[in-house]
């Protein structure tokens, strides 16, 4: 058929059940994303003959004789490959202005749909938009674009560009849908491979026939357990191999949850792969199952890794069980002081349990890989990953390669929020590639991203907390049982640091904790933003709450008396010396500005009078980087046009680094961040980086860099210094030339020259948040309506206004999706009910308030140029803050997240009707003294 | 989603030369739920768009609506000032969980098929008494109302290889006051409940009640109910099993707020 694509009259022979958008990316459209493949994410949209649809919807024999506009052809025509048009969309310049983008994978579609969006349809977005979904922004950012409202200054115009609105180095590309992220690539010969999944909770697999699968036309190969390397390995990835439990296969003869990997299919196609999957013959002995985390540690509990089996996996070193259970993953205990004598001591004790679910990454790109070997027989894999030097070291323990011998790399990577801190797909393509020598792409679909990925640990929380009548915490008890799923990877760290930072925060003579993480048979959990600090801090924050109610003291005066400041210890249960120091201080100042923006700040009026108002508050303290050393590398040259280039670790996922980097570098060396080139995630370009996790893009690699980028200037003007004969002091770079007592050099004169630094991670300091909400919540239906956000937050200097302000108003707003809507349903055999985003519903744009954002002003002594880091720790105080606002206007104290309108108006109703009903004796009781 | 296992496409370009059904057969309306989710039992599609039905038909006798008509075909819709129940065309083509891009694609008679609880064309057109008519393989034309086409959750009383061919609704729906009412777990989600009120010319009040039951109920109530009147005539009409139970809502909150939204009608249809 013919069809015409951004002005190109093109050729297409689409396969009868293909939908537009395979087609497109097929003719080489790869503007063109695929997001949930069901509808629902809008990520796909293009207009066909004007009319914007999603294009994973519309079969493609639909697009015959049509006009398709994709994102690359919005401008202009284009060739598909060739050069973008010459200028932009107004709509692709108003999102470049706004920068209405993180990660940038949702925005071809955004941009399409905003493009066709008439004046009414622009005046109610959350209408307008409910078909696409963002994870990064929160969509104020998004907002603005559609508004014209222009946030971001010129590069070229930004000398000190510390402090300024720089948009990210890929915008143009981003806008235009020419970022290439993880598969936006044609690669010839390219294999597909598929993988079928478990339909038992637990089974041994007792024999998979391959025969029919083999004989499914296009099918090149099947592997299954035995096919794979022996050794056991961990997804999760971590500087440290050995904090992780080695208990997983790449594939196994056991199964431990509905949707693990049974086998997987390599084909020449990716309909072939699935026709090979559907054909597989397997034969299971299914064997009772563990579900429920409560019962994990009974006698009787079926065990998820039988020690009947095999050899149990050797505990992860961070938080290792102390107990002996073979559902026990992980264990922590500590304590000091004694908290019963503290107990003993309080005015006022409160103890509740609270329970958190489990939630989804839902970043809009999903898991995927393609490999294949380059020119020197090196096995490549470019991967949506966050850690793209961990996956080589695994891929290299795995296959027992030398490093040299494997290259990971990125392109742009479509979100993370720690779901990419694992390693899902890359060792199964190592495998296809290193058996057959061709290229191989895995791309994990949406329903595999909720049914077989990770999540963040499930978690409750018995928290008891005491005070006396001053508000002064005497004892904090924390007892912590985690689900760790299948597999333990992130079991310890996320059991460790959620049990860590929420004490911490606090001054309290006595404190003990007790956590457990415990296998089950439910998909993994794994790195989640927060990192077990959200669950953690969910149960502390609403007590501390409770607290302050029942001694009627402010929430936030509750606060000030009693968390840490500058010269306290910052214990959680150890006395053991540590590397969390005191860089800067700034949480005095968020509560402040928090508690004075939350009174000035009027917000939205509620519905209609018969809604309940109330406000509510939260903090959160985070150290910056993960314990136990977190490593970059990073090198830069100056070239000889005079220009730098600058090779970092780190993946860009939407965290905003590179724009951080080009910043950091240049005002270092004085110039503008447009004359720095940036090379990143590719463990060719340093000799090693541990990853973007825990914060740590801004606070190492850009040590790292902002290190070599000082050294580098050292060198230029010692340089110019000899050449000219004068005093290297009296040496200063200027943008493209040194100025030297005896006159301008040009910097291309010294040009190659390069520095290399690096940055260990160590000490670390802490930064603030602190998250306030005023609500309205229907007394009867329990709909809860955000009339007023305030966030306000200790980042340090900041190095980018308008791009920190998006990190906060994006974590505020994943949150509020946990706290409001998220939820994984699972049906009776352990199996994932919710496989969709109609079904697993993500905040849309009508979902998310505006919310205000405020800095404080603290300089750190620790990170680059007084920086701290500000990418996970918004998400952490949002859930509490809403508890305690919805506390606040209708008496219902909530434990459990999310606080869904069917969940929660029994609780609701009952606690109105109780005040009530207190209110009308309080006012009998006054009738009666007043007639006395 | 690409659909791997359809080998063929059919484009009947009359009804009378429709392919014998086969086991693997669907109809292809708009698509929009057809290529949301893995199809592995189906083979071929066969486009009810190559028929090119007229979309609708304004008559004395009321609003004819093809199957084929699409959401964003119905919204745009200029009806007779009389049919003062047109308002709720608009109400329900937004209580459509897709966006306006799906409206582009999506159809009216697919949502019918459908049969998700959630489905607000069935709300639409059961209030306003929409009645089917469906033909099957021999060309035979048989007729039901849109309150009995709907059995249960995508269970439709359509047989082997029928084709819902139009939903017609007479004037005298259309000329009825109405009130409608919709409440989700978040504000453009999917409906937990969607209440939908008519008053006829003797004022008799008729309450329809989608999304929080398994199927379409519709219960007359009469003329000026009080408030008691009204949550007995809802608890006589829907069995506790009869309230539905997926993510969207649980199932005694879909009960708590239907009776809220319909106490909420009652009142406006009142004044």
């Amino acid at each position: 058929m013919r069809l015409t694509v951004n002005g190109q009259a093109q050729e297409a022979a689409p396969l009868p059940g293909q939908c537009l958008r395979t087609l497109l990316r097929e003719l080489g459209w790869f503007g063109v994303k695929k997001g949930c493949d069901a509808g629902d994410c809008g990520a796909c949209t293009v207009h066909v003959d004007g009319e914007p649809v999603h294009s994973c919807l519309l079969p493609a024999f639909k697009a015959e004789g049509r006009a398709v506009t994709t994102v690359e052809g919005l401008a202009g025509t284009c060739r598909p490959g060739g050069g973008a048009p010459e200028n932009r969309h107004p709509m692709q310049e108003a999102f470049l202005n706004a920068q209405g983008f993180q990660c940038g994978f949702c925005t071809p579609g955004m941009i399409m749909t905003a493009a066709a969006l008439d004046q009414a349809q622009r005046r109610d977005l959350g209408t307008a938009l409910k078909g696409n979904l963002c994870r990064c922004t929160g969509y104020r950012a998004i907002r603005d674009a559609i508004a014209g409202t222009a946030h971001a200054e010129a590069p070229q115009s930004c000398e000190a560009p510390v402090g300024r609105n720089l948009p990210a180095p890929a915008s143009a590309a981003v806008v235009a849908g020419r970022a290439a992220y993880t598969l936006d690539l044609a690669v010839d010969d390219l294999l597909h491979l598929k993988v079928l999944r478990s339909p038992h909770a637990h089974a041994h697999i007792l024999r998979i026939d391959r025969e029919a699968a083999l004989a499914v036309p296009g099918v090149v190969a099947v592997f299954t357990h035995e096919d794979v390397p022996a050794q056991r390995f961990s997804t999760g990835r971590h500087q440290i191999r050995a904090d992780d439990a080695p208990d997983t296969l790449m594939l196994d003869p056991i199964v431990r949850f509905v949707g693990q990997r049974v086998a997987a299919v390599l084909a020449e196609s990716e309909a072939a792969a699935e026709a090979g999957v559907r054909a597989l013959v397997v034969t299971y002995a299914p064997r009772a199952a563990l579900l429920d985390p409560e019962i994990a540690l009974t006698a009787d509990a079926p065990l998820v890794h039988d020690p009947g089996d095999r050899e149990p996996p050797r505990p992860g070193e961070d938080a290792p069980p102390i107990h002996a259970h073979p559902n026990l993953a992980a264990e922590v205990h500590g304590a000091i002081g004694d908290v019963e004598t503290g107990f003993a001591e309080a005015a006022l004790v409160y103890e509740e349990e609270y329970v958190t679910q489990r939630v989804q990454h839902a970043h809009l790109e999903t898991h995927g890989a393609i490999g294949w070997r380059d020119a020197e027989g090196r096995l490549v894999v470019r991967s949506s990953t966050q850690v793209p030097f961990l996956t080589r070291d695994a891929l290299c323990d795995l296959f027992g390669l030398e490093q040299s011998r494997v290259r990971v790399l990125c392109g742009r990577v479509g979100g993370g929020f720690g779901g990419k801190q694992e390693m899902l797909t890359e060792d199964l393509v190592a495998l296809a590639v290193l058996r057959t020598g061709r290229p191989v792409k895995w791309e994990l679909t949406r329903q595999e991203q909720f049914t077989a990925t990770t999540t963040r640990h499930p978690m409750r929380v018995r928290v008891k907390l005491g005070a006396r009548k001053d508000g002064t915490l005497t004892a904090i008890s924390l007892k912590v049982l985690a689900n760790t799923g299948a597999y333990a990877n992130h079991a310890g760290g996320v059991l460790h640091h959620g049990c860590n930072e929420c004490i911490s925060a606090y001054n309290s003579p006595n404190k003990r904790v007790e956590g457990y993480s415990v296998y089950t048979h439910t998909l993994p959990s794994g790195a989640f933003r927060g990192y077990g600090l959200s669950q953690t801090i969910f149960a502390i924050e609403s007590a501390m709450d409770e607290l302050a109610r029942g001694l009627g003291i402010d929430p936030f005066e509750m606060r000030r008396r009693n968390a840490v400041r500058p010269g306290d210890p910052m214990v959680s249960t150890s006395l053991e010396p540590h590397d969390v120091e005191y860089g800067s201080y700034g949480l005095d100042q968020c509560l402040d500005l928090a508690q004075a923006a939350l009174a000035e700040h009027s917000g939205e009026a509620p519905p209609d009078p018969s809604w309940l108002v109330g406000e509510g508050m939260a903090m959160a303290m985070i150290d910056t980087i993960p314990p136990r050393g977190h490593y970059a590398h990073a090198r830069i040259r100056l070239e000889t046009d005079g220009r730098y280039a600058l090779s970092v670790g780190t993946a860009e996922f939407g965290n905003g680094t590179s724009t951080v980097h080009g910043q950091l570098a240049a005002q270092a060396l004085a110039t503008t961040p447009d004359r720095i080139r940036l090379t990143q995630a590719d463990t060719d370009a340093v000799p090693h980086d541990t990853g973007a996790y825990g914060s740590t893009g801004t606070v190492v690699a850009g040590q790292a860099n902002h290190r070599a980028a000082l050294a580098l200037s050292v060198m230029i003007r010692e340089a110019a210094a000899a050449r000219q004969g004068v005093d290297p002091d009296a040496c200063r770079l200027a943008m493209d030339a040194v100025e030297t007592p005896m006159g301008r050099v040009p910097l291309s004169d010294f040009a190659p020259i390069e520095a290399t630094a690096t940055a260990d991670g160590s000490p670390r300091s802490v930064a603030f948040n602190v998250q306030a909400f005023r609500v309205a919540v229907h007394p009867a239906s329990g709909e809860v309506k955000i009339l007023a956000s305030i966030q306000a937050a200790d980042a340090g200097v900041v190095i980018n206004p308008m791009q920190c302000r998006g990190q906060v108003e994006g974590g505020v707003a994943q949150a509020l999706g946990a706290a409001l809507y998220e939820d994984y349903r699972f049906a009776e055999d352990g199996s994932v009910v919710t496989q969709t985003f109609r079904n697993y519903h993500i905040p849309a744009c009508a979902d998310v308030p505006e919310t205000r954002v405020l800095f404080a002003k603290t300089y750190d002594r620790v990170g680059p140029l007084g920086a701290k880091s500000m990418s996970e720790s918004p998400y952490n105080p949002v859930a509490p803050a809403l508890a305690n606002a919805i506390r606040d206007a209708t008496g219902a104290r909530l434990t459990a997240t999310p606080f869904a309108p069917d969940r929660i108006f029994r609780q609701v109703m009952q606690a109105v009707a109780d005040r009530e009903a207190r209110a009308k004796a309080d006012r009998s009781e006054a009738i009666a003294v007043a007639s006395l | 989603m690409d659909l791997s296992g359809i080998t063929s496409i059919i484009e009947p370009k009359r009804p009378d030369v429709l392919p014998d059904w086969q086991d693997g057969d669907a109809w292809l309306a708009g698509g929009t739920w057809l290529f949301s989710e893995p199809q592995p039992h189906l083979r071929r599609l066969i486009d009810l768009a190559a028929l090119e039905w007229a979309p609708s038909t304004v008559s004395d006798e009321g609003l004819a609506l093809a199957a084929t008509c699409t959401i964003a075909q119905l919204d745009r819709l200029e009806l007779p000032s009389g049919w003062i129940a047109s308002p709720l065309i608009g109400e329900c083509c937004r209580a459509l969980l897709g966006s306006f891009k799906i409206w582009n694609r999506a159809t009216v008679g697919g949502n019918l098929c459908m049969a998700l609880p959630a489905g607000p064309m069935i709300a639409l057109t059961a209030a306003l008494d929409g009645v089917c008519t469906i033909v099957s393989p021999n060309a035979a034309e048989r007729r039901v109302s849109v309150i009995d086409f709907v059995l249960g959750p995508q269970k439709t009383t359509l047989g082997r290889g029928e084709i819902l061919r139009s939903i017609s609704m007479p004037a005298e729906a259309l000329g009825r006051r109405t009130a409608f009412r919709r409440i989700s777990l978040s504000p453009n989600g999917r409906s937990g409940a969607l209440v939908i009120g008519t008053l006829d010319a003797d004022q008799n009040l008729t309450l329809t009640i989608t999304a929080s039951t398994r199927c379409p109920v519709q219960i007359a109530i009469g003329p000026t109910p009080s408030a008691d009147t009204l949550r007995e005539e809802i608890a006589g009409a829907i069995a506790e099993a009869d309230w539905y139970d997926d993510v969207h809502g649980a199932p005694d909150w879909r009960r708590h707020v239907t009776l809220l939204l319909a106490e909420e009608i009652r009142r406006e249809l009142a004044r």
